[in-house]
Parts: structure tokens; sequence; C-alpha cells
């Protein structure tokens, strides 16, 4: 089957879909956004989280064909839907958060230039990277909880978040970045 | 494989109709697993995604009529007061992602009986919508669950709502598993007061093939609060009284063993929880028949 | 005893920004926030197959016949290979002996071996043609335990094995024993006052690293693979591939892939081979990703163990022998048990003082899962054994429990049960005063929110099943012991390729390893190590592969020290040629570059009175320099098959925890509140980086503690919870506060005076839980993971 839908903002079109692809898969596999990944499929880790009409959810656990006209935002367009979010909220005054922290290039692999949201660049300096496989899905879920609630308590994230589980952390570092997020983003504003 | 798609309700119900082996699927939570798993390949996915009618609610005089996709995030934010002991279950399904998505109609379809709502259903009473092309019926929820992963729905039929009953006095909730969150019950127990009729009712979840009532708990509870004038006086329940009825939830299961825990175990997680969400309900219940009493 | 660190060598470039003992940022930190740095699994390829493997639904059985003719005419279907496939005569594979099949062989030894594989145009194709597949199976008998293993009559797993053990072990089954007799023990135990024995059984824990299995193989057109892989060792993936290809091992190019983790489970091959195999047999490239039911099948997993426990003490509390013998399960195929037999052996008894030993590990051949590397490695299942043992004599001596240990804790110069004397700092007392010194959280915060009490901090969590009823807390402690590297003799070597150039003005330096970076930061440091050494502030890390020298394995703790050693070696190399360079050019202009001692700091050529003698841009100007060179950590040797005697170890590395938990004792549900760690790590050369290592070793501790398991059928030999529904980690909601004390002590043998640390942290973990729940529950409780039945006695 076809499958029409809007990823991080563009038009996308997914041919000759199996009808038991995930979004997951078609994200992966078909349009090539390998951001979102495949670490349980069974909506038990969290890491294939992404938007679905603003709502997180385990792409693994959604039908390809449930996304037909949808409107789906991946880690790959979380600077972008930070920075528009960002925008919007001072009413049109661009306040650029994102470029504000972007990232100091030091080596090769930096992607220097990049620029990141507020939650992607906390991890970076909290030290909340190692493997990197739960990053992504971890990155949307708590941009979209520190969205709901800048000022999150300690057991506001650790419910926030618990369903993203990370194996190499010990999640102390995920709680320092998240933390940190949201004191960047109050003094921000 | 097929992949269908009705705008509404009557094209659901007419798909459904043409292709009785065609599988419901709203918020995957399960039927993807399954998919992803290779444990099933149906014929035909029947998506009611797009069905919006389904993820809306009504609060009436009596109940509230819940749509079948109305996501367990929307239950435990806004109906706490109506319906408090599903919005404790709702609190306890999977992760915030799959509450995001999943809704009580899945839970039902399934009827698996780990599944969370359903004690916290059984305890407050409730009926099930369900509707084909040949007509709409309720179905109570005590007649719902036929067996392990069975339910009373006819091939050609699908959950549209499931009314329940709201909330008249203090609800509890609790569940057992092996981890602080994102956790598949390895027992569960939902218990409702209704100082309306004067009544008490349970629910028991894994530990029997599938969701029960502790019946003969409810009739032991409900005659010794009557016996005592609890009800009125508000005195707390004793402690032999409560043991026995703990015993008698105990009873009330079934249990097996398996690789989330032990039947032995079950039963006696059943027993803990009953008395506790007892404790906790009768205390409400107290405070606020006290509390009223002194506005009167 | 020494409780501040000692100087370490830090020989060169102190001055230059983003060197060692800052915490600097990973250099793939970016990508990885981005979604764009790319996993095994990521990859993608034009026109590329998918590959599925068949595997055994049964755990132990004779194959009678294979049908593949149905699978084969499904449309969509490229190959299906099964063993009389396979090109060569070389059939097996396996880290030391090669006794695991690539394709089964007339026989399969566990539930989920490969017994075919295919090679379709979409995964669903490649699934139903792989069931499709007929296999008839004749049921043998399944072998689980010790007394199955080595009765009389049991059924060999391996018949006519070849292999350098079969000499020295006492029964086919048993793939290696290792004692290790000391003084005296039967002689010793005389003068115990007390004596305490104990029999414990540790669970069979997965490594469940989040990235599954997967790669991408790619022909080329000289006839080799290109294969893109995510695992810990790129060149012993690459000893065992080529020879079932029939391929030299220049004609299999290897690159290393985004690693989602590894935790040893990547020790082993996995897809490797089949992917490589089908690529080469359909001339398409081929892509194989594990689902995490897969996964549960697709590696190793830490081995369980019994263990059976004796310990004698004076009554003044000092410790006159141990008895213990180890009895791991290896399940069907030799992995790495030989060397965590040998660890276990080693490390038995722990971090302690103790003359008069006799001790035997041994590792079965089972029908069970495949047992091998998991962080820690022989070290846990022993920790969490001789630390209860060590709670139980205390008690019985009357001591506190960790005075008790401080009494008997080794330091520098201690013995150890192999006649190896410990030639660096040990600071075991200090590690368990410091973690006893740190501040306890607070009382059961719960209890001041009355009924309002918040059940994210309580047992149970979110499912609401206490409001305080119930809730006991209680406090434990644990040191352990762990071993740094590859031990016993085993040649452990890393290489690493630098060079130095000037690109737009400014110099450059570029370090190439073929290191596996599995998350730990070993790309970090690298950076800081050529900072350090070259004076330059940019680093290019070269992508990981086979076209530079081996780096040895991502395990035993052991990357910062040998390819961090490997790197600083051949940086000090490059170095002397840039001097050299250095001295032609500009020698002639200031008698400094021919007297004084020159470093490289902050982009320039400097003596070490600070002097500025040129730009390093200067004298890179039109050259480059480039060294490959291999390292090598000081040998080690053998322990002797009878005594275990030997100098077979190169470093240890010890860190101690206390647990704070509290235990709902009606429900038998646990919630750790605080786990504080103390660990000497030498030096740390990424401060931020130990940190997140050290947490992330303690909560892997946790998890066997409270929750993960596989759980084997003992009448089938089948898995039964190979899911993340059933096989439960820890969420954040399970994780408590991790405070951490870093002691620097130097190693005076070690690259800056490192110590590996990746390890230890996961040992005292698991028993400082345990003793805790012990403490709240006054249970004797003497097996991990310890599930609410056994808190509750409904076992």
């Amino acid at each position: 089957m076809r499958v029409n839908f809007t990823v991080n903002g563009r038009p996308q079109e997914a041919d000759d879909v199996w009808e038991g692809e995930s979004l997951l898969y078609v994200l992966r596999e078909r349009l090539g956004l390998p951001g979102s990944k495949n670490a349980c499929e069974q909506g038990e880790c969290g890491s294939c989280t992404v938007r679905l009409d603003g709502v997180p959810v385990c792409s693994c656990l959604v039908a390809a064909g449930q996304v037909e006209g949808r409107d789906v935002v991946t880690v790959e367009g979380l600077a972008d839907f930070a920075k528009q979010r960002a925008c919007g909220s001072t009413c049109g005054t661009p306040l650029d958060e994102a470029k504000q922290w972007a990232a100091k290039g030091q080596d090769s692999q930096t992607g220097e230039g990049t620029e990141l949201s507020p939650i992607q660049q906390a991890f970076i300096d909290a030290g909340a990277v190692q493997c990197g496989f739960c990053t992504p899905g971890l990155l949307v879920a708590a941009d979209e909880m520190l969205e709901r609630n800048p000022n999150p308590t300690d057991a506001d994230i650790r419910e926030g978040l618990s369903g993203n589980l990370c194996r190499c952390t010990g999640y102390e570092k995920i709680m320092d970045a998240v933390r940190l997020a949201a004191a960047r983003q109050s003094e921000g504003v | 494989m097929d992949f269908l798609r009705p705008a509404s309700w009557e094209e659901a119900l007419a798909a459904k109709a043409e292709h009785p082996t065609a599988v419901p699927i709203a918020g995957g939570t399960d039927v993807m697993v399954e998919i992803n798993f290779d444990h099933r390949r149906p014929e035909y996915l029947l998506d009611l995604n797009r069905i919006t009618d389904l993820t809306e609610w009504e609060v009436g005089q009596d109940s509230v009529r819940l749509g079948a996709s109305v996501p367990y995030t929307r239950i435990m934010e806004n109906l706490r007061a109506e319906l408090p002991g599903l919005a404790l279950a709702s609190h306890t399904v999977a992760s915030p992602q799959i509450r995001n998505r999943g809704g009580v109609g899945g839970n039902l379809g399934t009827a698996s009986p780990a599944g969370d709502a359903h004690p916290a259903l059984l305890a407050a009473g409730a009926e099930v919508e369900a509707e084909s092309v040949r007509g709409s019926r309720l179905i109570p929820i005590d007649e719902f669950y036929t067996g392990v992963k069975r339910n009373a729905l006819a091939p050609d039929e699908l959950i549209r709502a499931v009314h329940i009953k709201k909330a008249d006095g203090p609800q509890q909730y609790s569940k057992v598993g092996t981890r602080n969150a994102m956790v598949i019950a390895v027992c569960a127990f939902g218990l409702a007061l209704h100082p309306e009729t004067r009544t008490v009712r349970t629910g028991i979840g894994s530990a029997a093939p599938t969701p029960v009532r502790a019946k003969a708990a409810e009739e032991f509870l409900n005659a010794a609060l009557d016996e005592g004038g609890f009800w009125d006086n508000g005195k707390i329940i004793t402690p032999s009284v409560a043991k026995q009825f703990a015993d008698l939830c105990a009873a009330a299961c079934n249990p097996i063993d398996d690789v989330r825990g032990t039947a032995s175990y079950r039963r006696h997680a059943v027993g803990i929880m009953a008395r506790r969400t007892l404790t906790w309900t009768w205390e409400s219940y107290r405070g606020t028949a006290a509390h009223t009493e002194g506005v009167a | 005893m020494p409780t501040t660190g000692a100087p370490t060598k830090i020989t060169q470039g102190s001055q230059t920004k983003g060197g060692i003992g800052e915490s600097t940022l990973r250099p793939d930190g970016t990508l990885k926030v981005t979604g764009e740095f790319a996993y095994s699994s990521d990859m993608w390829h034009e026109d590329m197959l998918w590959g599925q493997i068949l595997r055994s639904t049964v755990a132990h059985a004779e194959i009678v016949s294979i049908d593949t003719s149905e699978a084969l005419a499904l449309p969509g279907v490229y190959a299906v290979m099964t063993y009389d496939d396979l090109p060569t005569d070389v059939k097996n594979y396996g880290l030391e002996i090669q006794d695991t099949p690539v394709l089964a062989h007339g026989k399969v030894r566990h539930h989920g071996e490969p017994v075919a594989i295919v090679a379709a145009d979409h995964p669903e194709t490649a699934r139903r043609a792989a069931a499709k597949i007929k296999v008839e199976y004749r049921e043998l008998p399944v072998i689980t335990d010790e007394a199955s293993a080595t009765a009389p009559d049991a059924i060999l797993v391996h018949e006519g094995r070849d292999d350098h053990h079969i000499g020295h072990v006492p029964h086919p089954n048993i793939v290696h024993r290792q004692p290790i007799v000391r003084g005296n023990a039967e002689e010793a135990a005389k003068k115990a006052d007390f004596v305490v024995k104990g029999e414990y059984t540790f669970g069979m824990q997965d490594q469940a690293f989040l990235g599954p299995e997967s790669g991408l193989a790619v022909p080329d057109e000289d006839g080799g693979v290109h294969l893109y892989i995510a695992t810990q060792w790129l060149h012993s993936d690459l000893k065992q591939i080529a020879p079932v290809l029939g391929l030299p091992e220049s004609k299999v190019r290897m690159t290393l892939s985004g690693v989602g983790g590894a935790f040893g489970g990547r020790e082993d091959i996995s897809m490797q081979i089949h992917a490589c195999l089908l690529a080469l047999r359909t001339g398409k490239p081929v892509k194989i990703v594990y689902n995490r039911f897969e996964s549960f099948f697709g590696h190793v997993h830490r081995h369980p163990a019994k263990l059976y426990y004796e310990h004698g003490a004076t009554a003044e509390g000092k410790l006159t022998h141990v008895k213990c013998r180890i009895v791991l399960d290896g399940g069907a195929y030799a992995s790495a048990s030989p060397a965590v037999v040998g660890n276990a052996s080693s490390l038995s008894i722990g971090p302690y003082v103790v003359d008069d030993v006799d001790i035997e590990a041994i590792a079965l051949y089972t029908n069970n899962p495949p047992c091998g590397a998991m962080r820690g490695f022989g070290a846990v299942q022993a920790c969490f054994a001789y630390e209860a043992q060590m709670d139980k004599l205390a008690d019985q001596v009357g001591m506190d429990r960790v005075a008790f240990r401080q009494l008997n804790a080794m330091e520098q110069g201690t013995i150890m049960p192999t006649g190896q004397p410990v030639d660096s700092p040990a600071p075991v007392a200090e590690l368990l005063r410091r973690v006893k010194a740190m501040p306890l959280p607070p009382e059961q915060q719960w209890l001041s929110a009355g009924e309002e009490a918040d059940v994210r901090q309580l047992p149970g969590g979110l499912s609401n099943t206490t409001h305080g009823e119930g809730v006991v807390r209680g406090v434990g402690y644990a040191v352990g012991i762990k071993n740094v590297g590859f031990s016993e003799g085993f040649d452990d070597y890393s290489t690493a390729k630098v060079r130095m150039e000037v690109v737009g003005g400014e110099p450059v330096a570029t370090v190439h390893t073929a290191m596996a970076e599995v998350g730990q930061g070993g790309v970090t440091v690298h950076a800081q190590i050529a900072r350090t050494e070259l004076g330059v502030a940019q680093v290019t890390i070269h992508p990981a592969d086979t076209q530079v020298g081996s780096a040895g394995s991502t395990s035993a703790s052991r990357q910062t020290y040998v390819t961090g050693g490997a790197v600083k070696n051949s940086c000090e190399l490059v170095r002397e040629k840039v001097l050299e360079i250095g001295r032609r050019k500009f020698g002639s202009y200031h008698p400094a570059w021919a007297t004084a001692e020159l470093l490289l700091e902050g982009g320039k050529v400097v003596t070490d009175g600070g002097e500025v003698l040129a730009d390093l841009a200067e004298v890179l100007e039109g050259e480059t320099v480039e060294v490959e060179a291999e390292w090598r950590h000081r040998p080690t040797e053998a322990f002797d098959l009878r005594t275990g005697q030997g100098f077979g170890h190169v470093q240890y590395s010890f860190a101690a925890h206390r647990a704070v938990v509290e235990v709902d004792t009606e429900l038998g549900l646990v919630k750790v509140i605080e786990l504080a760690c103390a660990q000497d790590v030498g030096k740390a050369l990424n401060p931020l980086s130990v940190v997140g290592q050290i947490q992330g070793g303690t909560i892997q501790g946790l998890g066997v503690a409270v929750m993960e398991e596989i759980i084997v059928d003992p009448k089938t030999a089948k898995v039964r919870n190979p899911s993340f529904t059933d096989y439960l980690i820890p969420t954040i909601l399970d994780t408590p506060t991790i405070p951490v004390d870093v002691l620097e002590l130097a190693d005076d043998h070690a690259p800056y005076g490192l110590r590996g640390i990746g390890e230890a942290p996961t040992l005292s973990s698991t028993p400082a839980v345990l003793a805790a729940i012990r403490n709240a529950t006054g249970l004797e409780l003497n097996r991990t993971p310890v599930r609410p039945e056994h808190l509750t006695g409904t076992a």
C-alpha cells in the first residue's frame, strides 16, 4: 500500500508498504530517517519514540497505515521543532535558543555547526550519552515532558521518562541533563 | 494482509461484518507486538484511528460513557473524580508512550487476564457497548470475560464504548510487578465502595484464567459492614474483618506459576492488596462521612 | 594508609586545552543526539537483501532432516543455506575453542541454535521463508546442571573433544577446571573460632544492550566482502569469519558501525558469518537485524553459578581460611568459559588477606544457553557469594561488618591466592571508609508526606501497592576486586596509527585504531591523549576498521589502559619524529633544540622551561608524520593447572558500595533509595566519563540483584522469557541516586597511572543491595536476583 504523511514538516510518501510494517520501519528503511531506534519492537524501551500529531508514542507500535495524513516529528527534526516552538512562544520575536547553545566543535565527528535543541545540547553537556542508542527516544520524550512541565521535580522526571530504557548510564547523567535543560529554559525565558 | 481504513463507525461495522476475521487495531499496543514478533498474521487489519468518536467520552448522570479508544493518559488526567479506580489503574499501564496510545477498548478486546483496566471495571461496575451491523448491545462486565484471552464478543462485533458507573464512594487500585514502572501485572486488585447501595465490589487481575471478582469476600464484607453498622457509624473496620476479607480475596484466586511469579505468591499478594486497599478506601470513606456530618 | 592521590606521570601537554584529566565532551555526541550517528542496524544499501536465521525450537536433538524446497520456491527469496552449503571445511568458530557450528550439523545443543539462513527482498518474505523450512528433530535428554552433566552415563554435549582443556578436566562435560591451592586450608581451619558455610545461587543475567545484533555485508568486486558491524573486537571476528568463508583475511574488510552497547555480549560472533555467507552466495548486500526476541538467543549470557563457601575467622576477626567451589554453567558452547573460570577462581576470595585457601572453579557444558563474557566476567558471581559470607562471619565474630572487612582488607604488597603480589595501590579499607562516610539519604521521605505520600518514592512505585505499610529500610555494604586486561599469559596488545600534519594552517593529529567504541568513551579519551602528547587542538578520530592492526577487545576494563597506552606510545613516537624535523629545519637558530627537553604544547614546540622554539605549523609545513605501532602491557603467565599459582593478572581494580533500600516486607517489593560508590581509578583521564561508567555499572549490578534473570526451564532447557516484557532491566524509576567518590592512586605500571574502571562497580553493587535487603528483612537470601516470592516465603 501507499502511505502519505508529514515528517518533520515535510510531506513524505512511502510506496509498496507491507500492511504489517510499523511506522518505525517506514521511517528507518523507506524514508532514510534511521534516528528512531529499533531496540525492542514491543513498546518496552522507548527508543523509537516519536511525536504523532504532537503526542509521544512508540513508533514500533503504530501501524504504517495508521499515519496516513498525520504529522510525525522524529529526533532528526527535534532541533527545528524546538526552534519553531521557541519562536512561537515569544510572539514572533526570533529567540534563537538553539543557536545560543550550539555545539562547540572540537573533534572530527562532532558535526560542527549543527544547530541543536536545548535538550540535545544538555544531553551532550551533562554526559548523558554513552552508546547513544536510547538517546533519540529519550530526547523526544524529555523534550515533550519539558514542554508540558517546564519545572519538573526529580520524581516528575523519573515518571516522565519511565518508558525509556537506558542500559549504559544508570540514568544519573540523564537526570542531570533534563535538570540542566529545564534550568537553561527558565533562565532563557 | 489487507489494511482496512474505515472513515466512520458505520464503515467499520460494515467492514467487520464483511471480514469477521479482521483484527481491529487502535492504539496498536497489543496487536503490533504480535505482528512484530511474528506471533500473528491477520488476514485483515481494521484501523479504528480515523473514527474520532472513539476517543471521546460523556459524563452522564450515573455513568461515564467512555469511548473505546480514549487513551489512558486522558482517563488519568480527566476522569479521576468520576472513575478514580480506573484512573489509578490507567496510571499503572506500561509507560507514558503506551498510555498515550492504548485504551480500555483494547484491554477488553485482548481480554488478557493481566489487562490493567479489568479489576477497576469489575469493581466499579461496567457494561461493554458492543455493536455490529445487526445492532448494539450492552454486555455486563461480569459476563464479558469468558476465558484466557477470550471474551463475549461475536465475530462481527466491535467495542464502541464502555459504560462505567460513576464513583459514589472511594475506589482504589493496586498492582504488583517486579519493577517500579513499566511492568506487566504479576497480579492486581481493584476495590470500590458503593455507599449508595452499601455494597463493596472487587476485581482481581492476573490471578485466574480471567479477571474475576472475589464474590464470597464481597458478600462477607457486605454482611459484616451491615451487621456492625459501619456504614453509619464510620468506625474503623476491625482487623479480624479485614483479615477475613483479605483471606477470602486470596481464596478467590486460581493462579498459575509462570515466569512472572508463583501461584502461591499471587494468592498471598492479592490478600495483602485486598487488606490495604480496604484500609485506604475505608479511611477515605470515614473522612468524607465525618466531613459531611460536620457540614450538616 | 595512603589517602591522597600520588602524583601521576604526565610528561607532555599539561598546558594544552582538552587534554587528559579534563571532562571533554564526546566527539560523537552531536551525531548521537541528532540521530545521524550510524549504528549497525541503520546501514542501508541499494538492492540490499534481508537475512533471517531459522533457529532450533528444541534444546537438544538430532536433526533427522531439513527440507528447504518450499522456502526456496517462495517469490522474493534469493538464497536458503544450511550446513551442507558451507563453502569450506571450516564449519565452526569460537573465541578460544572452535566448537560452535556456523549452522547446526546433525545435532542442536541449545534452544535457539542457528539451523538455516535465508536471504530475501523484504524482512517479512525472509521470515515467511524461514517458517517454511521443515526441520525434523529427534529429541535427546537435556543436560542442565552439574549432576546431569557429570553423571556416569551422561550424554556428552560434545563428543570427541580435542581442545587443550580436555586433558585436565575430570569429565568431558566440564569445559575447564582451575584449582587454586595455597597454604593449608585444612590446618588453618583448626585455628578458626568461627566458621561460616554457605551455598549460593547466581541467576543468568543478560547484557541487554539496547542495540540488537545487526550488520550489513556487501560483496566486493574482488570476490571478497565488506562487513559493517557492531562488535567488541574487529580482528577477533575477522579471524573467525575468514576461514569459514574460505577467504584470506585481506579479502574480508571490516568497518565498525555504531555499537548500541555491548557489556560482553558482542565478544562472540552473532550474525557476522551468516550475513557474509548470504552476501557471497547472492552477490548482493545482505542486512541482518535481530529483534529483541532473537537477541536473547543471539549472544552469550553471564554464567549462572552455584557457589559453595566456607570461611573461618579467629575471635579477633582475622580470616583464617577460605574453601570454595564455584560451578559455572557454560551452556552448550565454550565461548569465554575457560577465561571466566580463571577469573572466578583467582578472584574468588575477594580483596582480603587469606593465606590458606582451597579453591576450585569449573565451567560445565550443558544444553542451556551458551554463556560467556559479561561485565565483571566471573568476578561478579564470586563477589556476590564472598560478600554474603563476610557479613555472616562479621556477625558471628560480633564485629561491625565494615570494620571486619577493613581488618582483613588487602593492601599493596598482599599476596593473592595465586601467589602473585599486589604491586600497586589497593585501597580497599579506604574505599570502605569513604563509602561509609558519605551522608545517608534522609529517613523515609514519604513519611513526612502523610496521606499524600508520593508512591513514586515507595516500593512498587506507580503501581500503588503501599502508602508506607510494611516498609522497612535496610543498609548494606560490599567491596570487590576485578582484574584489568586479558590475563593468564595472553598476548594482550593494541595498535595505534597516529598521523600529524598541517591542515588549513593548523596542526592536526589523526588517531586511527581498531578499538570498538561501544559507548565507553574511548574515542573521547584518544583525542585527549593526542592533545596532551602532541600539543594540538584538533584531533581527528579515524573510524575503526581492519585497515590498522588489532586493538584487542573492548572488554576486561582494558581499552583505556591498552589502546590508550598504544595511542600514547604512537604519539610519543610521532613527537620524536616531529622534533627531528624541527631540529633539521630550525636547529641552527637556537641551541635549545639540541640541549633542552622539548615538549609540544599549545600548538608550539617549547622547552621544559617554557621557551617557545617554533610553531608546530611551521615545523610540519610540507611534512606528514605517521607512525603505526603495537603496544603491550607487561606480560602475565598462565595459572598452574594443579595449584593455580602464577603471575596471572596485569592490574586490579577496586570499588565499594553502600546500598540503602526500602523493602515492602509484606509484598516483597524493593525500592533502592541510594547506591553510593567509592572507586579507585588510578587517574581519571575524563572524570565525567569515569563517573558515567561507575553509575552505569552500578545499575547493572542493581538489576541482577532484584529483577534480571533469564529463566530456563530445567525440564526442557528452553528459555522462558526472551523479551523485554519478561526480562526486566531497571527503569529510571527503579534507579536511585548514585553518589560517587573517585579516588586516584596511580599505578606506576600503567599509562598515566590509570586503572581500568568499567567492571569493578558491577561487582559490589549486587551484594550491597542484597545485604541491605537482608538487613531490612532478616532473611538469609542465598540467591540473586531476589524476587518477591523469595521475600515472602511463597517461592
